[in-house]
């Protein structure tokens, strides 16, 4: 039996982790990512070489030897590049969620707590963006701003924004119409209070669920515009970029397109099925 | 008769959407850095020749003022100059069109032949071997970056195998079929001219499957979940009890009623599906629209970027109403 005195939020994260630990896909994913996050964090501990310095006599040698994955047309060790490249996917993935959801349920809550007109005009304007085929907006908007990593995340994240204003506003409608909200507002509560201290934390179990869908999606079209030329440019190692060097070289140094596809493949499924898991936990529906 | 009426509310429906679509189109179009005239005329030209060309397109006026101009423009089907060879971006994108609807047309197929009936399975067999093979398809496929997909097929069926050709809708040598609608397996058949018909499925196979593994693991998703819940409803146990056969219950009462969230993803989907062959085209050097865009890109063609863009959400609404549309005859207890 847990102790009484633990703050009920703790008490509440200790339960999600009991009941997740119990659950072998969340386990899986999550062994996924924890291993991703220690690849990127210890990235120049455990590469052998260095990301980008170059070494002509070296270049193309096929896997095996002192190349675990071979290296590249400049004599660039593939693994240690792949291993730094965790650490842009990963930044990458964290970055367009953190702008995309910071923003996406700052919009979501404030219009589904005033409703009425504000919040069907913002409706409307985020069913614009989401007439879109969201990898077309984002090429379309990087195109724009011009080719870079930034650029590339802030395309990423300002397709993402509906997908979160739409979940935290449908949320917000049912919050505000509950009875501490009324007495918030008897007590003489401001909205931009309200908004912060009851709309928002009560959607948060979504927002995270959501989140942690969406990371993989985030990664995979940060990934793409990288592919296509509009995000991560040479000599940084990411992953969609180096995929897209490696195209040249497809059929007779197999090793240097397939091995950071490899890893942008395991690092979505960790994402993925972790937060299905999550959702099936943090759903009061389900839960207990 | 209703669901006449109610399409029609729909396509109105879709007018400020699209409106919509078109501002946030030409507020893109007027973030790039840089100046436009400059753009078109190039590094070199002097300042009158800018001034002259800012004066001609109108780029001197108020941006709502621009706006109308090209509203109206859009409304004409005139999307503008093309800054690599000086077409309108229209005739380039009708010229690139049917390539990208055969493809499209091809994943879509591909995706609901073998979509539906795994999702079907898994769901029958649920917690047997063929819902976990589902299972893992769906989540492997959910996380695959398409452009990497197509390089490795292009690797195993291309370069060690030789089954299939690695790039283009037909070999080099050969002549596109005469064209009707534009799609060469259509016209070949059309045509009666079967090596050719060959041909040109066999560049269609690689390209379609990589474009539709996406989907279909969504499609394959969406249908087990479905019908898992319309299993456990207890006309299904009636049906059985009568004696019906399994296939019957699956078949004629299940599947059947668990279409309509299914149509709702197939959807979405197609419209999706047009991202996805910005990256397939690319791979596979497939003369579509999704190429055209990557060289535009490449180019810094930025009307043909933008025709692109607009061309490919107005057929995502377009495809969002006819889902729509589909739904209310699906679900006879739908009455807006």
């Amino acid at each position: 039996m847990p102790p009484r005195t633990l703050h009920p939020a703790l008490r509440e994260l200790a339960l999600t982790v009991r009941i997740l630990s119990r659950n072998p896909s969340a386990v899986m994913g999550g062994t996924i990512i924890a291993a991703m996050v220690f690849l990127a964090l210890f990235a120049p501990l455990l590469a052998p070489y260095d990301p980008v310095r170059l070494s002509l006599p070296d270049r193309l040698l096929p896997p095996g030897g002192g190349h675990f994955f071979g290296t590249d047309e400049l004599g660039r060790d593939i693994f240690t590049r792949v291993l730094y490249g965790a650490r842009i996917s990963l930044s990458i993935g964290l970055l367009v969620i953190s702008v995309a959801g910071g923003i996406g349920a700052l919009i979501g809550a404030t219009s589904g707590y005033f409703g009425g007109k504000i919040d069907s005009v913002v409706m409307r304007v985020m069913d614009v963006i989401l007439s879109f085929p969201s990898l077309v907006l984002a090429l379309a908007l990087a195109a724009a701003l011009g080719p870079s990593l930034v650029n590339a995340i802030f395309a990423t994240a300002f397709v993402m924004i509906p997908k979160f204003a739409r979940m935290v506003r449908g949320e917000a409608l049912a919050v505000r119409e509950m009875p501490f909200v009324a007495a918030s507002r008897v007590a003489g509560a401001g909205h931009g209070f309200i908004i912060r201290r009851h709309i928002l934390p009560n959607c948060l179990n979504s927002a995270i669920v959501l989140a942690t869908l969406t990371l993989g999606d985030a990664i995979l079209i940060a990934a793409s515009l990288s592919f296509i030329g509009l995000g991560a440019q040479p000599p940084t190692p990411e992953w969609g970029a180096m995929i897209a060097s490696g195209r040249k070289f497809l059929m007779d140094q197999w090793w240097y397109a397939t091995f950071p596809g490899l890893f942008i493949l395991a690092t979505v499924i960790g994402f993925n099925i972790f937060g299905d898991a999550l959702r099936d936990v943090l759903d009061p529906r389900i839960r207990r | 008769m209703r669901i006449l009426a109610y399409t029609f509310r729909r396509l109105l429906a879709a007018i400020p959407v699209l409106l919509g679509v078109s501002v946030l189109a030409f507020l893109i179009s007027h973030a790039i850095p840089g100046d436009p005239a400059r753009l078109i005329v190039g590094p070199k030209a002097s300042k009158e020749a800018v001034e002259a060309i800012r004066k001609e397109h109108g780029l001197d006026r108020p941006l709502p003022v621009q706006y109308l101009h090209f509203l109206g423009g859009l409304l004409t089907g005139d999307l503008g100059r093309s800054i690599r060879n000086h077409r309108p971006v229209t005739e380039d994108l009708a010229d690139y069109f049917p390539a990208t609807l055969e493809l499209t047309l091809a994943s879509l197929v591909l995706c609901l032949s073998v979509g539906i009936p795994l999702g079907i399975l898994a769901a029958v067999r649920r917690n047997r071997f063929a819902d976990h093979a589902a299972r893992v398809v769906s989540v492997v496929g959910v996380s695959t970056p398409v452009f990497w997909l197509g390089l490795m097929l292009l690797l195993l069926f291309y370069r060690h195998l030789s089954w299939l050709p690695g790039s283009g809708r037909l070999d080099v040598t050969s002549a596109p079929p005469a064209g009707v609608t534009g799609l060469y397996v259509v016209d070949a058949v059309l045509a009666g001219n079967w090596p050719l018909l060959r041909e040109a499925v066999s560049h269609l196979i690689l390209p379609a499957f990589c474009l539709s593994y996406v989907y279909l693991a969504i499609i394959t998703r969406i249908v087990r979940s479905s019908m898992i819940a319309v299993l456990g409803q207890d006309y299904i146990t009636t049906a059985r009890a009568n004696g019906l056969s399994a296939g019957r219950v699956v078949f004629k009462h299940a599947f059947k009623n668990s279409l309509i969230p299914t149509v709702t993803i197939v959807g979405l989907s197609l419209g999706e599906l047009l991202g996805g062959a910005i990256l397939t085209e690319t791979i596979f050097a497939w003369p579509g629209m999704g190429k055209y865009v990557v060289d535009s890109v490449n180019a810094l063609d930025f009307p043909a970027i933008m025709g692109f863009t607009l061309v490919a959400s107005t057929a995502y609404v377009a495809i969002n109403l006819g889902v729509d549309v589909l739904y209310a005859f699906l679900n006879p207890r739908i009455r807006y």
